[in-house]
């Protein structure tokens, strides 16, 4: 168990060490960061001592791992566009991104399992086929699309939720929340359920189909053949089975929420990470997506080793003993 | 029998007539396809032609609604263009997007993946490792970051010029890495028959040997996975646009003229934003459905 | 009384190219503590009569005709609940691959409690010293300390074991064994084929054998039925059938047993193969393979009749045009 876990975070750093190298290189390299600190105009002598201070003299390795070291303390380094330092930006953008996702994944999860398992059961229902209709729909739909519709029905027809922003919010030390006021509570739900809507759909049509495959293997035509009613059959074999595999890409796809929030955090006006990111590439805010992009592949990667202690968990096979 | 009436009769026909859905959204994704291709002919006004447009058609309301009228069959906008003709127009700027940044990806994911597939070891490991990274992030959120550095290396002035080439790249960039695999695990199979070990024998190229022997064989799955990504590559460039980087305002495609139709959402003029953005739907909904229809069809195990 | 009757059983599968007939007037009965083997190439429709017995035909296949009476009732036009509450029961299976029949995410003790429980009123504990006892039964080594184990911890003939158990847990009085041996290893085929018989003399089960393995079923069982293409073309005491075939594929069918006392040139082989369910011809449908065909074969179907010491479908053996 220990061995593993180890091998995989052995396999995550090279790929974040690719990742981080590609951040620097956006950072180092595009646009120029004279330019961006000393404005248009500066001598010769100004730009030098610049670049020494930045270290921009350095040898390329050596800039690298100055550069990593300055990311492992929290460093990215200063926005071109608000001249305050990126860590600080994101920090405080952190907390509505990550309770956004959240409520979304919570809610496409406790909407999308029971969904998929009861259209992958009764196949052929009316109900299924709408359902899976519905799933198309849901797929298929511009995320944006889905908020403005939202928005026109909810905020601009019936007026009973808000349209955009956090509504108020709580401080904890680092730390905002919005789950404990009413606003704030109120403000989430348009947001949550248009980021949610995508990833519930994908669930629903991701178990109804594992669980389709599941009704067809061998195990369950001889639960059957045993005479076990249809409940056990389809809850303690064949959902059990069908959530084994389900949990990775579920599990991969509960990390995308943080990535697709930019487009829910724009059509929201969110205060986010996603907002941020998007203003950031409007202006040409390089230190902002580089720190960004690292920020992204870190939770990533985070999710990755997550979902493989929950598949070493749920599946004995994995567990080891035995032969 | 010939080659069309055997195709006429395959499995393969046979239930994509018998399948309602798959036949509605071939007709619904040909008729669009169509009106993008014609729209210059379609449409009723000319949306880029500032003579025609006049202020006091602006915010006309659809046909349907009190005060519309059939010269502005889906209403108009604060400039007074057709709201109707935008969409057509829109359609076709997306559509050539969309083809052009999977035409892209084409080209950089099969070469790539036959160079992968075919020379193995090393290069293949670098390369796939590559793939492998780039699909633990979510295509959008690449295209997005490649616009960004894009813009950010572009001097500002040649950037408006670039912009649908810089959009195109964004996307084609986000996508290859799908074709890629596919063509190397195409590749490493056709790569251990009889006719390549043949070709190489007689002394034929490595280039020569995978442009002209493996390239044609391992196609098929290629441009299926082609078509069902354009559907993706649709909703890319409006979501891009969208949020605002990707086509400007002298280029609309649907994404940017849902951006802009937002602004009049709370005013209570739905109609710009809603109907281009129903337009999108219709478009990636029937690519969805034709693709859930072919994987079913050549998955015989399912039904 | 037999055990099990079935008579005149047809099973139809319609496809978008007609209805194809896969089983086609079946009929035998199994009596009690009787050990019938099912016999025939792939495709012959043996698994098929098994599946329609227990009523675990895969749609869009149905019993189109005929009835199958057990225990004296007709189950063939049962409702799902009252077949579910017969299989396991009254009726068990065991079926072809051990590695694929059992959940892998459950352990062995709880597939049989939960099976046992389903069917008998047991209370927990009851169910657990049983499921032991039944793991004894079928000769897993250690069976108290294993009970709780995962199918992945067992070898292949030990997971056939447990799936026998399963299939032999509540006590039914006729198990379907679908080609249960043919996934082991030769070496194991022998003792699951022992256990097999053990138990059902222990039991007093009767067995419905489905193999190919014309081997198998001299060794084991009583009687024996061959298939071919949806129809049975012979059936009689196993001994019979063995050594004085009366049907000409059947003659076949015991050409191909390498034999060590009769040490011939080389094995004989039936040329051709068996014809497919959409061009089963005319006639008897083993008129083109075989070596004594007549004019009759191609044009009238044989009955199933007395002929010798066994029952055949086969003008030869009944006298009619000889």
């Amino acid at each position: 168990m220990f061995a593993f876990i180890l091998a995989r975070l052995l396999q995550a750093i090279p790929v974040l060490l690719v990742v981080a190298f590609i951040s620097f290189a956006m950072f180092q390299f595009v646009g120029d960061p004279l330019v961006a600190l000393l404005g248009q105009n500066f001598t010769a002598e100004e730009a030098d001592r610049m670049r020494h201070t930045l270290g921009l003299d350095q040898p390329f390795l050596v800039q690298y791992v100055h550069f990593l070291g300055r990311v492992l303390q929290g460093d990215f380094g200063i926005s071109y566009r608000l001249a305050r330092p990126v860590g600080e930006l994101l920090a405080e953008r952190l907390p509505a991104t990550v309770e956004l996702s959240l409520t979304a994944a919570v809610l496409a999860l406790l909407v999308g399992v029971p969904l998929g398992v009861l259209t992958g059961i009764k196949r052929n229902a009316v109900i299924s086929r709408a359902m899976m209709v519905f799933s198309l729909i849901g797929v298929s739909l511009p995320t944006f699309l889905i908020g403005i519709l939202l928005i026109l029905f909810f905020a601009v027809q019936l007026g009973v939720l808000p349209s955009y922003g956090r509504g108020d919010i709580v401080h904890f030390s680092h730390w905002t929340t919005g789950f404990l006021t009413s606003s704030g509570r109120q403000a989430v739900i348009l947001p949550a359920i248009t980021l949610g809507m995508f990833q519930m759909t994908l669930i629903l049509r991701l178990v109804r189909s594992e669980m389709l495959e599941v009704m067809r293997s061998d195990f369950i035509k001889f639960a059957r053949a045993r005479g076990l009613t249809s409940r056990a059959i389809n809850f303690n074999h064949a959902l059990s089975n069908t959530l084994v595999p389900v949990f990775t890409i579920v599990g991969l796809q509960l990390g995308m929420l943080i990535a697709f929030s930019i487009v829910t955090e724009t059509v929201f006006q969110w205060p986010g990470m996603g907002l941020l990111l998007v203003q950031s590439i409007g202006n040409a805010d390089i230190p902002v997506m580089s720190a960004y992009l690292l920020l992204i592949a870190v939770v990533f990667v985070t999710i990755n080793l997550v979902v493989d202690l929950l598949y070493f968990a749920v599946d004995p096979r994995l567990r080891g003993g035995g032969k | 029998m010939s080659a069309l009436s055997r195709f006429l009769d395959s499995d393969f026909v046979y239930s994509f007539r018998r399948s309602p859905v798959a036949v509605v959204s071939a007709v619904v994704v040909l008729i669009i396809v169509l009106c993008a291709v014609f729209a210059p002919l379609v449409s009723p006004h000319d949306p880029f032609d500032l003579a025609s447009i006049s202020l006091l058609d602006s915010l006309k309301p659809p046909v349907f609604l009190p005060d519309g009228d059939w010269s502005f069959p889906l209403g108009s906008d604060d400039q007074g263009r057709d709201v109707f003709s935008s969409i057509l127009y829109g359609t076709r700027i997306s559509m050539i997007v969309a083809a052009l940044a999977i035409g892209f990806s084409l080209v950089v994911g099969i070469t790539v993946g036959l160079v992968a597939g075919y020379a193995g070891g090393a290069v293949d490991a670098v390369l796939m490792r590559i793939v492998d990274v780039q699909l633990t992030f979510p295509a959008i959120l690449i295209a997005l970051l490649v616009d960004g550095v894009v813009r950010a290396v572009l001097p500002p002035a040649a950037q408006d010029a670039l912009q649908l080439d810089v959009i195109v790249f964004a996307i084609g960039i986000s996508r290859w890495p799908q074709f890629a695999r596919t063509v190397r695990g195409s590749t490493m199979i056709e790569r251990g028959r009889d006719y390549v070990m043949a070709a190489r024998v007689i002394g034929i190229s490595s280039p020569r040997i995978m442009v002209s022997h493996i390239l044609p064989n391992v196609l098929g799955p290629v441009l299926v996975i082609a078509t069902l990504n354009l559907g993706l590559a649709v909703l890319d460039e409006a979501t891009l646009s969208f949020l605002g980087v990707g086509l400007p305002p002298t280029q609309p495609s649907l994404g940017t003229l849902i951006r802009f139709g937002n602004n009049f959402l709370f005013s209570g003029e739905w109609w710009i934003t809603i109907f281009p953005g129903l337009t999108l739907a219709a478009i990636v909904l029937s690519i969805n459905l034709l693709g859930d229809w072919l994987r079913d069809a050549l998955n015989p195990r399912l039904r | 009384m037999a055990l099990l009757e079935v008579s005149q059983l047809c099973v139809e599968f319609p496809t978008r190219r007609g209805t194809l007939r896969a089983l086609d007037n079946i009929s035998f009965g199994i009596e009690p503590g009787e050990i019938l083997g099912v016999v025939g190439e792939s495709g012959a429709g043996k698994s098929l009569t098994g599946s329609a017995i227990i009523g675990l035909l895969e749609p869009p296949g149905r019993v189109a005709s005929g009835q199958i009476i057990f225990d004296g009732k007709r189950i063939d036009n049962l409702d799902q609940e009252a077949m579910r509450a017969i299989r396991g029961r009254h009726i068990g299976a065991i079926f072809q691959d051990p590695l694929t029949t059992l959940d892998p995410l459950m352990s062995v003790g709880k597939q049989l409690i939960e099976t046992m429980q389903t069917h008998l009123k047991l209370s927990d504990r009851d169910a657990k010293a049983r499921a032991i006892q039944w793991l004894e039964e079928v000769g897993i080594p250690a069976a108290s300390e294993r009970v709780f184990a995962y199918p992945h911890q067992f070898s292949g003939g030990m997971r056939q074991r447990v799936v026998i158990a399963l299939a032999l847990c509540a006590e039914p009085r006729l198990v379907i064994a679908d080609e249960p041996t043919t996934a082991l290893d030769v070496s194991i085929q022998a003792q699951i084929i022992t256990l097999m018989r053990r138990l059902a003399a222990d039991h007093g089960t009767s067995i419905m054998l489905v193999t190919h393995d014309m081997g198998v079923i001299a060794e084991t069982c009583d009687r024996v039925a061959v298939m071919y293409a949806g129809r049975i073309v012979e059936i009689g005491p196993v001994e019979n059938v063995v050594r004085s075939p009366q049907h000409p594929y059947t003659e076949g069918l015991m050409g191909s047993i390498p034999s060590l006392e009769a040490r011939v040139a080389r094995l004989r082989q039936i040329d051709g193969a068996m014809p497919r369910l959409n061009a089963i011809p005319q006639g008897c449908a083993f008129n083109p393979r075989c070596t004594k065909v007549m004019d009759r074969c191609r044009e009238e179907r044989p009955d199933l009749l007395p002929a010798g010491t066994t029952e055949a479908a086969c003008f030869l053996v009944q006298g009619g045009a000889r």
